[in-house]
């Protein structure tokens, strides 16, 4: 089958799918964005996290046919146009949040999500936010300061959701 | 493999009703799974994702009607005054990325013990609302799980919406789950208090073939708050009440020994899970804490 | 559009400056944020086919026949092979080439490779496979010591002739260690305290994100190029050349993004299958493990059995050890020799222990294969010594932290191997440094009045679960440290290799660094610029992709990797150095160092910049390096200068346990650890972090769960449960830097240390706060419910 979103902006479309695809396969394999990850594929480890429709969610659970006509954003479009950093790939960097980096796409989407809606979060808010996203090098610290790092920039800078 | 995806209602009960071993998927948290995993090979998947109104809900004066793909985010955002217990279990399902998908219907229709739904239906009350081309039933969710895995509706039915009772009274869930997030549970309670009728009902995940109620539990609770005149002149509860009411919960169980669990951990820690649930509820209802609507 | 493998090129270094001891950012960090990092998954080509494997369901089986018609006949499928099919060598392994590249009349273990199939999409693969008709004949299994080792049990491997053969007591035993050190006889008799204990430690697995993957590229030459993520591109590349029969030039392997390691990329999975694929189809094959596959594909950590016996003196003064280890290897040997070494030489922790009898060995059983995973083979030891040295602080009323001072192991301290320890070892001080940080604040639950606010659910055991609001809770405290060694040990040649380049681009001087070691995440690449930064006086450097065309750099394991190929790195760099200021010395009779891009005398003049003496002839020098020839234990006494260099780490764990459902909160993790030198602080704390997590799951969550059938219970992140940000704590380091004068910069390995100490700190808390025994990892629930 066919199916046609709309991939950070830009119109995608994808012939020859197999029905039983998901879409973190349409997305890496047919559409040449490879940056959302695929560790489990069971939707229990948050590295192939997207926004769909707005909503975060892990795109192995999502069916390839489910996305048509969709607005999919994923770690490929977090940057500006200009390749600018977003400020929490920057925030990553700078704390040293990425090692091997296999669940930092799906980090950078979350936190993204998380920091719109809650730009002040607690500490257990973070952690509540990121359950979903496992990483197997940090122990999570640096992670933990990279929330907080780009949530201060934010705040800093008054950008708003 | 065939991927139908019915815009509307009736084109999705006329798509189950051409191809009855349609595979109807939402939140895909457990068909894709079982897709991926090669577990499963439908020969057709029944898309239900484009039907707005499954997503949507309605507060009514009893009940709440909930569109059976409205996602578990929304129960935790926006109803835990009416459906307190389902709004705390919404917030132990999965992680983010699958309350943002995962709905109640869905868990409904795999039917598997482990769903975390089912204590607060079966606690609070709920119809399942199961409609095909030939119409529409009301199926009580006491008669909706009937076996492991496996549920009331006839081949050619969906799941449209539940119709779960308001809480007039306090409710509680609790899952045991060996990881502090994301985890599937060990084992499930709820508890809900219904003081307009004078009982309380509870329901018990992942320690049972299907998700069950507590009956003896029910029933002697019932009775003891009744004997007492407690639910006119709430006080605290005799500890052999609560004992009695935790060691009833219990027997209710019919666990099995898996990877998750052993069957004597759960009977265990569904009597731990009951008690608590209790004192909480008890401990609100003595403090005139009732959820507001 | 192609993600091909000149993605892999692309390694930048826009944003990163700085020498040694300073934390730079990551060379790759740019490419790993903006999802363009190139991983052994993310490959493409245009033409390429998709690799499947189809495994044994089997734990042990006869195989009667394989019928592949069906699957040959599936539209889409351009090759299905079994062993009949292999043009060369049948067998692989890392230490013993015992392992078949796929199975041949027999099974060894659930999981084990049957047969291969290659198809233009992966759901023909899989669908291919499953028309594989395979007709088995299970076969009694041996899954433990008793069966493996009873009269009349199967002999997994028959006609062993690798080196260990000749002196294990059965052949069902991959190798066996004893070590002799002092009389224990003696020692027992003058004992005033006896503690026994016998532990258990589950298998835990890797569980790194990154499946199994990668793409082979059948060559005009007849050879192959792999793009694959692995720990050790020449080992691949050795034990590939037979298999394939080509010769080694020809199979050249080319590092991929690895998504993280800890072990379980040093076997083989899919190098050979893919290999195999391209060439028999002459297409480009792609294969990548689900998560499924992925628990069978790789190596675990051995499950252990340790039984101990510690003899002292009533002031608590350790006068003797004893120790029976059984590691289960499983139905291969991967690296388990080199494990048994370490549960021996290390069995008895960082202390000085003047009599000791050990012994350590490995089963072969039809259980999974289990190998290397970081800390192997001590961080087993680790939990059963560290758990009978608070055993003998309760029998003996000491404080454990006490108790461990006095016995701690010092520079000068003699092995239970004969080897004196001749670099710092800090063991009371890094104890002193976790038992000296405040302890978190106690939560309003505690407060025997009753809860003073409401808790927050995310800080209590069960989290999310809302299964307590405070009931049940009490909290415990507890300490551990742990000797892990650095490098390969036993006489093993252990080298690392760099070439290293210095050259003029766009009028700018740049070090162009290249060497095969495997960045899996740990910041290598971070590393090995820095110094060439220090090394050279330079800003720019640019590392080029890791591959089988400089010499080996030895595994990315064993803590080695920044003290051998930061080492090859350094050497290679100071050759360099000393061959730009030859020529300056040609030109202006004078020359001393490397300055920030300029040349200077030795009183600091500069005398040109580096790019005019560089002009248009560049430098370019390959360097082995090599640490301290180590020895071979003697196969009967132990004895042996075996090990390079030691790490150390300690910890205190605190917990709060739910007493009644016997679920844990871990609210602190403190670690302290002598690294030699940080030459890159954050990365190292990092290191200590992530090991620390999985010591954490090790404690409380993490095992592959083996029936006694022989098959695994839960291949999958929904049942193997791994920490997530809400189990993991803060975790407060102190970092330690006393130079080892052996090594460059006189750093220590650091990447395993944190793994070891951190489960023992978190059961002998969880101990402190329920008084149970806890004797086995991971703690379950029904362990502290008296439900199991």
């Amino acid at each position: 089958m066919r199916v046609t979103c709309t991939v950070n902006g830009r119109r995608q479309v994808a012939d020859h799918v197999w029905e039983g695809e998901s879409l973190l396969y349409v997305l890496r394999e047919r559409l040449g964005l490879p940056g959302a990850k695929n560790a489990c594929e069971q939707g229990e480890c948050g590295s192939c996290t997207i926004r769909l429709d707005g909503d975060l969610v892990c795109a192995c659970l999502v069916a390839a046919g489910q996305a048509e006509g969709a607005d999919i954003r994923t770690v490929e479009g977090l940057a500006a146009e200009d390749g600018t950093l977003h400020p929490v790939q920057r925030a990553f960097l700078d704390t040293g949040a990425v090692q091997c980096g296999f669940c930092t796409p799906g980090l950078l989407m979350a936190t993204d999500e998380l920091l719109e809606r809650v730009p002040d979060p607690s500490d257990a808010d973070i952690r509540e936010a990121l359950a979903g996203n496992l990483c197997r090098c940090t122990g999570y610290e640096a992670i933990m300061d990279a929330v907080r790092l780009a949530a201060a920039r934010r705040a800093g800078t008054g950008e708003r959701a | 493999m065939d991927f139908l995806r019915p815009t509307d209602w009736a084109g999705a009960l006329a798509a189950k009703a051409a191809h009855p071993d349609a595979v109807p998927i939402a939140g895909g948290t457990d068909v894709m799974v079982e897709l991926t995993f090669d577990r499963r090979r439908p020969d057709r998947l029944l898309d239900l994702s484009g039907i707005p109104e499954l997503r949507r809900w309605e507060t009514g004066e009893r009940t709440v009607r909930l569109g059976a793909a409205v996602p578990y985010r929304a129960v935790l955002d926006h109803l835990a005054g009416p459906l307190p217990a389902l709004a705390l279990a919404a917030r132990t399902v999965g992680s983010p990325q699958i309350r943002n998908r995962g709905s109640v219907g869905g868990n409904l229709g795999a039917a598997s013990p482990a769903g975390d739904s089912h204590p607060a239906l079966l606690a609070a009350g709920a119809e399942v609302e199961a409609a095909s081309v030939r119409g529409t039933r009301r199926i009580p969710i006491d008669a909706f799980y009937t076996g492991v895995k496996r549920n009331a509706l006839a081949p050619d039915e969906l799941i449209r919406a539940i119709h779960i009772d308001r809480a007039t009274g306090p409710q509680q869930f609790a899952k045991v789950g060996t990881r502090n997030a994301m985890v599937i549970a060990v084992c499930a309670f709820a508890l809900a208090l219904h003081p307009h009728t004078g009982t309380v009902r509870t329901g018990i995940g992942s320690a049972a073939p299907t998700p069950v109620r507590a009956p003896d539990a029910e029933d002697y609770l019932t009775g003891a708050l009744a004997g007492a005149g407690l639910w006119e002149d709430p006080r605290p509860l005799p500890e052999a009440v609560r004992r009695r009411f935790a060691e009833l919960a219990a027997t209710a169980c019919r666990p099995i020994d898996d990877v998750r669990g052993t069957a004597r951990y759960r009977v265990h820690a569904v009597g731990v899970l009951a008690r608590r649930t209790l004192d909480r509820t008890w401990d609100a209802y003595t403090k005139g804490l009732t959820p507001c609507a | 559009m192609t993600i091909g493998p000149g993605a892999l090129s692309q390694r930048s270094d826009r944003d990163t400056t700085g020498g040694i001891g300073e934390s730079t950012q990551r060379p790759d960090g740019h490419l790993k944020v903006t999802g363009e990092f190139a991983y052994s998954s993310d490959l493409w080509h245009d033409d390429m086919l998709w690799g499947h494997t189809l495994r044994s369901p089997h734990p042990h089986a006869a195989i009667r026949r394989v019928d592949l018609t069906a699957a040959l006949a599936l539209p889409g499928v351009h090759a299905v092979l079994t062993h009949h099919d292999l043009p060369a060598a049948t067998h692989y392994g890392l230490e013993f080439t015992d392992q078949p590249v796929l199975a041949q009349d027999v099974v060894r273990y659930q999981g084990e490779p049957v047969a291969l199939v290659a198809a233009d999409h992966p759901e023909t693969a899989r669908r291919a496979a499953a028309l594989i008709a395979v007709d088995y004949d299970e076969r009694p299994l041996v899954h433990d010591e008793s069966s493996a080792t009873a009269p009349g049990a199967p002999v997994l491997h028959p006609g062993r002739t690798d080196h260990h053969a000749a002196h294990v007591p059965h052949p069902n035993i991959v190798h066996r260690q004893p070590i002799r050190h002092g009389d224990v006889a003696a020692a027992r008799a003058r004992a005033e305290v006896v503690v026994r204990g016998e532990y258990e430690v589950g298998m835990q697995d890797q569980a790194f994100l990154g499946p199994e993957s990668g793409l082979a590229v059948p060559a005009a030459d007849g050879g192959v190029d792999l793009y694959v993520a692995t720990q050790w591109l020449h080992v691949d590349q050795r034990q590939l050349a037979p298999v394939l029969g080509l010769p080694a030039e020809k199979v050249r392997l080319t590092l991929s993004g690895v998504g993280g390691a800890f072990g379980a990329r040093e076997d083989l999975s899919m190098q050979a299958h893919a290999c195999l694929l391209a060439l028999r189809t002459g297409r480009p094959v792609k294969m990548v493990y689900d998560r499924e596959q992925s628990f069978f594909g790789h190596v675990h950590r051995h499950p252990a059995k340790l039984a101990y016996e510690h003899g002292a003196l009533r002031d608590g003064t350790l006068l003797y050890v004893t120790c029976r280890i059984v590691l289960d290897g499983g139905a291969y040997a991967s690296s388990s020799p080199a494990v048994v070494g370490n549960a021996a030489s290390l069995g008895l922790g960082p202390y000085e222990v003047p009599h000791a009898d050990i012994e350590a060995l490995a089963l072969y059983t039809n259980n999974p294969p289990c190998g290397a995973m970081r800390g192997f083979g001590a961080v087993q030891a680790c939990f059963a010594y560290e758990s009978q040295m608070d055993k003998l602080a309760a029998e003996l009323g000491l404080d454990p932290v006490e108790l461990r001072r006095r016995n701690a192991m010092r520079q000068g301290t003699v092995m239970p191997t004969g080897q004196p320890v001749d670099s710092p070892a800090p063991v009371a001080e890094l104890l002193a440094r976790v038992a000296a940080r405040p302890l978190p604040p106690e939560r309003p639950w505690a407060d025997p009045a009753g809860p003073t606010a409401a808790p927050d659910l995310r800080e209590l055991p069960g989290g999310l679960s809302n299964t307590s609001h405070g009931e049940g809770i009490v909290r415990g405290v507890g300490y551990a440290v742990g000797i892990k060694n650095v490098g390969f040990s036993e006489g093993f040649d252990d080298y690392s290799t760099a070439r290293v380049r210095l050259e003029v681009v766009g009028g700018e001087p740049v070090a162009v660094v290249h060497t095969a070691a495997a960045e899996v995440g740990q910041g290598g690449v971070t590393v090995q610029a820095q110094i060439a930064r220090t090394e050279l006086g330079v800003t720019h450097v640019t590392l080029l992709p890791a591959d089988t065309t400089v010499g080996s750099a030895g595994s990315t394991s064993a803590s080695r990797q920044t003290y051998m190929t930061g080492g090859a790195v350094k050497h290679a760099c100071e050759a360099v150095r000393e061959a730009v200021l030859a020529r300056a010395r040609a030109r202006f009779g004078t020359a001393a160092a490397l300055e920030a891009g300029k040349v200077v005398a030795a009183d600091g003049e500069v005398l040109a910049t580096l790019a005019e003496v560089l002009g248009e002839e560049p430098v370019e020098i390959e360097r082995e390096f090599r640490h301290r020839p180590t020895e071979p234990f003697h196969p009967r006494t132990g004895q042996g200068r075996g090990h390079v260099q030691y790490s150390f780490c300690a910890h205190r764990a605190v917990v709060e346990v739910d007493t009644d459902l016997g679920l844990v909160k871990v609210v602190e993790l403190a670690a302290a650890q002598d690294v030699g030198k940080a030459l890159n602080p954050r990365a190292v704390a990092g290191q200590i972090h992530g090991g620390s997590a999985q010591g954490l799951g090790l404690a409380v969550l993490e095992e592959i769960v083996v029936g006694p059938d022989g098959r695994v219970r839960n291949p999958s992140f929904t049942d193997y449960l791994i920490p997530t940000i809400l189990d993991v704590p803060g975790m407060p380091l102190d970092i330690l830097e006393l130079a080892d004068d052996h090594a460059p910069y006189g750093l220590r390995g650091a990447g395993e240390a944190p793994t070891l100490s951190a489960t023992p700190a978190i059961v002998a808390a969880i101990r402190q706060a329920t008084g149970l025994p806890l004797r086995r990892v991971p703690v379950r629930p029904e362990h502290l419910t008296g439900t199991a």
